[in-house]
């Protein structure tokens, strides 16, 4: 074993580069061109402003991914504390000196980039439970300085996005969390315990809630409610959806996105806008795809021989599911519209860059899935 | 490393077990979307795809060109002129009070317009097309289109109008149109299914009557449009169709004849095929010229109009009601024959005046006629004879008679909703509507014309057709169509009649209110004896073309355009005994005191074709008013006669 765990820290260049998973930058490259296709069906078939940036985003950030791949294991489980501190470090800053747009203060300005910390917290907080449960003792989990450290981790960033305020990422950021730490083996009744005080607190959260986000929620329940309020991006979304029928529309033929009725469509509704464009066959070929690309990071967190990568994999690999399937059973109407976008496929950079990171540390698991971290 | 080594081993367990329950968990949500996926997108594919259509495609109506009128010769006589109009529906515009400020200074409206507009927006809904403009100019259409980018909510539009190049003449005629109102809409479905904002649509005359098939169909632009209502393509284009057009049997010639012959005169003239019923000429005068109301009157011209004592808005030929006067007398004296009350021979001395019922009845002519017998009654019009006359007769065989040949009816079947009935007096009615007896004196008044009788000018065109036709029913038409049949077969039809003798020897006696609901059918014969009318028609010819007759200073000898008529003089107020006295000039008696001219008039003589009937209002006397306007109708009446027989013999080649 220390052998072997020795020898891996020497993996040659090449030797590295044959054990990626191919099957898995295959899929990344083709939900790649579908999103940059997409994309460029949003600008009405020219290469113009969204197109352009998400193009160069996703190839810079697709080579950073294939770059950091190489980058041994040792080195995410050892500054997991730290990436996870820095990003903390960014949310309270966005909070404070964040630049405000459409009544949301999110973003933070470092000069080459304006970054969104919240969706990079969606992986650091995922790093460093990984991290967390990596050296804890099965029978220790449960004890109870673990449950409030760790509850005081994922809560401590969940507040910070929500009072930006960003509902959407901050419901995806406690998703991911929870699955995490139910993952490492926390007490089902933990769950049910908060499940219960959540329902509890539910009316004073209600009443915390910013009149536009009360009337979300209302809308989803009755999108007809206010057709041409709260409720027509919902309408609209599923009219594009259904219109698109068995093959779609066409490439560069959606109606509803091209002539202006489909709201948000280059981030949260970039699926409306392709499902529209090329139907059902084409809305069950995306998700296949996503499918595989699950699988397989579940499939590579399996064969991980180090708890950290394993964990991490697990978490990564259901926290890209589960923005998945909260962006399409959102736009599709089975979930009331909050801000979620669409892994790779939505116009947005820190989303891009928090997703390449992920798929980079998931990567490297691969490479050194033989290695055992002390 | 190993540490804890049961412990890793349960931790590892853990999480491979928990991954799998995630696993079976994300499989099922999959499951889930494609299942959405699926009735979204196939099974209510149908629903979603009418919904994006719908988002995506509007459709904007074009007003429908309206058809045309032409006349007998085919000269547009109601047609359609290219305007250019100015829309904005008010619910579209963002700030309304600044856009009307910018219209105003590129229209260089008036404040007068400007407050007119601004009263007109506040009077309909916000979502209803506010037309600010019914016809600018090529110069402000341009300049709005100019500006258009900064004017949303303006829409200039290209649109049609109704004009009438021959001005007043047909005025009565076609009536006229103008914006539907939301009575139109409710009242006729076809005007709601193509009503586009500032449709014009008929509102009296012909242009009501035949408002449905006038109308024409709509032009329907598809447009592809954002979701900010913003035209992005034409998707399609169906072009609509020109209503009907209707072709009238009147004579343009004759018609703008009739309208210098009534210039500054109130009345009306109509002139009318005694054989097929076709209308010639029907004029009321004054006119007006319906091109005014094309984009709204201004106030002083529809003053100049509504306050005419002269009354330009009626209809004087089918809606003006009037004693008839001595016109009627020619029924009375056929009436008389055809039952036998009196002979030819029968003789009355006229002294001037005559007593009955212990009221004194005064002949026309002071001095009196003398002994006459019916012929000269009829040429000299003589009233003590004809008082006489109808004592015998008796009020209901009169109003037997004169309800067969047209009186007491209206003329057209539902051509004109206006169009009046008039009233020929019985026993009966006195009773049932005033509740009285009737008196024996109103008999006498009614053998001449006066007291409760009383006819439209068209009823006594129609009487006098009916009369020089050989007696012979017809039904009076101003549309032609191509039906149109042979004045042979016409005639072969009347002499048919007389054979299918049996049936109709008893009519006489049947009532007034049998006839108008038995269907007559047309060309049968209206009298018992053909001689009756021969004679008739006969005594007329003698008032008009013999020394002594009424209306002989009107005559004229050349036989191609000879004819014969009768006058009359309806007096207007019974004439008291100092104005008799007095004998005043028509020119000294008030305006609305003097006499209703009459004159009625069938031509040729010897071939009769034609009937007439003048009518001027308060004119004076028939003989010196109106007998002179007819004889220059009827010269011209029978100058178009070619003309006219080779559009009719086109049409017959056709059938």
């Amino acid at each position: 074993m220390f052998e072997q765990s020795s020898y891996s820290d020497q993996y040659t260049f090449f030797q590295k580069l044959r054990s990626f998973d191919f099957i898995l930058i295959f899929c990344i490259l083709c939900l790649g061109i579908i999103s940059n296709l997409s994309m460029y069906s949003t600008d009405g078939g020219e290469f113009l402003y969204h197109s352009k940036s998400h193009f160069i985003r996703f190839v810079t950030f697709f080579l950073m991914m294939f770059i950091l791949s190489f980058i041994n294991l040792r080195f995410w489980h050892s500054t997991a504390y730290l990436f996870y501190t820095i990003t903390l470090g960014f949310l309270i800053w966005a909070s404070m000196y964040g630049i405000t747009a459409s009544g949301s203060q999110r973003w933070i300005n470092l000069y080459f980039i304006n970054l969104q910390p919240s969706e990079l917290m969606k992986i650091a907080i995922i790093i460093c439970f990984a991290r967390y449960f990596h050296r804890e003792q099965m029978s220790n989990i449960n004890s109870f300085k673990n449950v409030i450290l760790s509850m005081a981790i994922l809560i401590l960033p969940i507040l910070l996005v929500v009072s930006q305020p960003d509902l959407g990422t901050s419901i995806l950021i406690a998703i991911s969390g929870i699955i995490v730490l139910w993952l490492a083996g926390f007490n089902i009744k933990y769950f049910i315990y908060s499940g219960l005080a959540l329902v509890i607190s539910l009316p004073f959260v209600i009443s915390m809630l910013k009149p536009y986000q009360k009337l979300r929620v209302l809308t989803f329940f009755n999108p007809d409610r206010d057709p041409l309020g709260a409720g027509y991006q919902i309408i609209q979304s599923k009219i594009a959806v259904g219109s698109g029928g068995l093959t779609g529309k066409g490439f560069l033929k959606g109606t509803q996105s091209y002539l202006e009725f489909l709201p948000e469509k280059h981030t949260d509704f970039i699926f409306t806008l392709f499902s529209e464009e090329h139907g059902f066959i084409g809305s069950v070929v995306l998700l296949i795809l996503y499918a595989i690309v699950i699988f397989r990071i579940l499939n590579i967190g399996s064969q991980s021989r180090s708890y950290f990568g394993k964990l991490f994999c697990y978490g990564f690999g259901s926290a890209i599911f589960v923005y998945v399937a909260v962006n399409m059973a959102m736009v599709l109407g089975l979930l009331p519209i909050v801000g979620s976008p669409l892994p790779i496929m939505s116009y947005g950079g820190s989303s891009m860059l928090a997703t390449m990171i992920g798929l980079s540390i998931v990567m490297s698991t691969k490479i050194h899935n033989k290695q055992i971290i002390h | 490393m190993f540490d804890g080594g049961d412990s890793n081993v349960r931790k590892f367990n853990t999480v491979n077990r928990r991954v799998f329950i995630l696993k079976i968990a994300k499989g099922i949500i999959f499951t889930g979307i494609v299942a959405r996926l699926f009735s979204l997108q196939i099974t209510e594919n149908k629903k979603y795809l009418t919904l994006s259509d719908k988002n995506r495609l509007r459709e904007w109506r074009l007003p429908p060109v309206r058809g045309e009128f032409v006349d007998f010769f085919g000269n547009i006589i109601a047609g359609n002129t290219k305007v250019y109009q100015l829309h904005v529906v008010p619910e579209q515009v963002e700030d309304f009070k600044y856009l009307m400020v910018r219209l105003k200074n590129i229209l260089s409206l008036s404040d007068k317009q400007f407050r007119k507009i601004v009263k007109k927006k506040e009077q309909q809904k916000p979502w209803e097309t506010l037309i600010i403009s019914e016809n600018l100019s090529w110069d402000q259409f341009s300049k709005v289109n100019f500006y258009l980018h900064e004017l949303s909510g303006v829409k200039p539009v290209l649109s049609v109008a109704r004009s009438y190049p021959l001005k007043a003449n047909y005025t009565h005629v076609l009536g006229y149109v103008a914006q539907a109102s939301e009575d139109d809409l409710l009242k006729n479905e076809e005007i709601k299914n193509k009503h586009v904002p500032g449709l014009r649509v008929g509102k009296s005359g012909l242009e009501k009557t035949f408002e449905n098939i006038l109308i024409g169909t709509n032009s329907v632009q598809r447009y592809e449009v954002n979701a900010f209502g913003k035209r992005i393509n034409q998707v399609d284009f169906q072009q609509g169709e020109q209503g009907q057009k209707i072709k009238l049997t009147i004579d343009s010639e004759i018609q703008k004849l009739c309208n210098e012959l009534l210039a500054d005169k109130a009345g009306s003239i109509s002139v009318m095929d005694i054989f097929t019923g076709e209308i010639i000429a029907m004029h009321s005068s004054p006119s007006f010229d319906p091109n005014l109301f094309l984009y709204g009157i201004s106030y002083k011209d529809w003053d100049l109009i509504r306050e005419n004592p002269l009354k330009p808005l009626i209809n004087k030929t089918i809606t003006g009601l009037y004693s008839p006067g001595s016109t009627i007398k020619p029924i009375v004296a056929l009436s008389a024959l055809e039952n036998d009350v009196i002979s030819t021979n029968f003789k009355v001395n006229c002294t001037g005046k005559i007593e009955m019922y212990g009221q004194t009845y005064h002949c026309w002519k002071k001095r009196g006629h003398g002994v006459v017998n019916l012929r000269d009654a009829i040429k000299q019009s003589c009233d003590t004879f004809f008082y006489e006359m109808s004592r015998r007769l008796g009020v209901d065989r009169l109003n037997i008679t004169a309800k067969r040949f047209g009186l007491g009816n209206t003329v057209f079947k539902n051509l004109y909703s206006e169009e009046k009935k008039g009233l020929v007096p019985s026993t009966k009615w006195k009773k049932n509507v005033l509740g009285q007896g009737w008196v024996l004196g109103e008999t006498l008044i009614t053998g001449i014309g006066q007291g409760y009788i009383q006819t439209t000018p068209l009823q006594l065109c129609l009487m006098t057709a009916q009369l020089a036709n050989g007696g012979f029913k017809i039904f009076p038409r101003i549309t032609s169509d191509n039906k149109q049949e042979s004045l042979e077969k016409i005639k072969y039809k009347m002499s048919q009649s007389l054979v299918n003798d049996s049936e109709n020897s008893s009519s006489l006696i049947r009532s007034a209110e049998e006839i108008f609901n038995k269907n007559e059918k047309e060309y049968n014969k209206l009298f018992r004896n053909q001689e009756n009318i021969k004679f008739v028609l006969e005594a007329m010819f003698a008032s008009t073309n013999e020394v002594r007759g009424t209306s002989y200073r009107s005559r004229i000898d050349d036989k191609k355009y000879q004819f014969a008529g009768k006058t009359g003089t309806a007096q207007v107020k019974k004439i008291t005994k100092i104005q008799r006295e007095l004998d005043l000039d028509t020119s000294q008696i008030p305006y609305e005191e003097r006499d209703h001219a009459w004159f009625v008039a069938f031509g040729p003589y010897k071939d009769p074709r034609y009937s007439l009937c003048v009518f001027v209002e308060h004119g004076g006397s028939g003989s010196s008013t109106a007998a002179p306007l007819a004889k220059k109708l009827m010269k011209k009446i029978i100058d178009r006669h070619e003309e006219r027989e080779k559009i009719r013999k086109n049409n017959l080649i056709e059938i």
